[in-house]
């Protein structure tokens, strides 16, 4: 077998590798730096030599290396979080007895493909609006993919802060929907 | 008996968590009687399958790739280590 190497590697996967992370991280300067990460580990790998399925086992590492990212993430965001606790509540949406002070109001679900498309335009301008760490916490928790029960199983070990503030950003995006979605 | 607030921590913990049968039941007993909560949880659930449309086709879009500088830059690195 032929030893693999890195620069075709690089030139035939980087591309998949960088829309895989940008589409979790949704930072392109992260996005690039674990990709970068990635192709030195697979260098550095005993294994390097032995790869047939190189973009398979290139995703892989990447993975690991967009876990280690998010959990860094996820300690800053927790870190924050506690100098907030005061609003932690989520008082606004309650009322003192524990009912919705605003009930949810009922949404279309988007039928078509047009639909389906300005839900997501109006979905992503709700997400610009969070913290940008929070987004991104959120986003890998909520992507839920079948290959990515891994990395959900790592990012559960969390703390009740980490439910808080994940609660927190559902609420808000989802009265941000209300608002925008609903009367769009 | 769990109130809406408590109800919708727990649906939204549901999304990152395995409930203990005791909250998934007390849950499932509030969407019954609750239109609102029952509401709720399935637009956090529109939310969550929005998300992973938007993720597939982040990743499905072959217009948005690795800046040639990088690559460059990702190629330097890698000589480096093998050196």
């Amino acid at each position: 077998m032929k030893t693999p190497n890195v620069h075709d590697w690089l030139t035939e996967h980087s591309d998949y590798l960088y829309r895989f992370a940008l589409a979790r991280l949704r930072d392109p300067h992260l996005a690039e730096d674990v990709v970068q990460e990635t192709f030195i580990a697979a260098i550095k790998s005993p294994s390097f030599a032995e790869q047939s399925a190189p973009r398979t086992w290139l995703t892989g590492i990447l993975k690991h290396k967009i876990i280690d990212v998010m959990r860094k993430n996820m300690r800053e965001v927790v870190a924050t979080d506690l100098m907030h606790e005061e609003d932690a509540n989520m008082d606004e949406f309650f009322d003192e007895t524990g009912h919705w002070a605003e009930k949810p109001l009922a949404w279309d679900i988007p039928h078509d493909a047009l639909e389906q498309k300005q839900f997501l335009v109006i979905l992503q301008q709700c997400m610009d609006k969070l913290p940008s760490k929070l987004a991104a916490l959120f986003l890998m928790r909520d992507i839920h993919e079948t290959d990515n029960e891994e990395i959900c199983k790592e990012l559960s070990i969390t703390s009740t802060n980490a439910w808080v503030m994940l609660y927190r950003a559902r609420m808000g995006i989802r009265k941000c929907l209300e608002i925008h979605w609903l009367q769009a | 008996m769990l109130n809406c607030k408590q109800t919708s921590q727990l649906v939204s913990q549901s999304l990152d968590r395995r409930l203990s049968l005791r909250e998934r039941i007390a849950v499932r007993l509030h969407l019954l009687i609750c239109k609102y909560c029952k509401r709720f949880s399935q637009q956090l659930l529109a939310i969550r399958i929005g998300l992973q449309r938007m993720t597939k086709s982040m990743e499905e879009d072959t217009h948005l790739n690795m800046p040639s500088e990088t690559k460059a830059r990702i190629a330097k690195a890698l000589e480096a280590e093998s050196k």
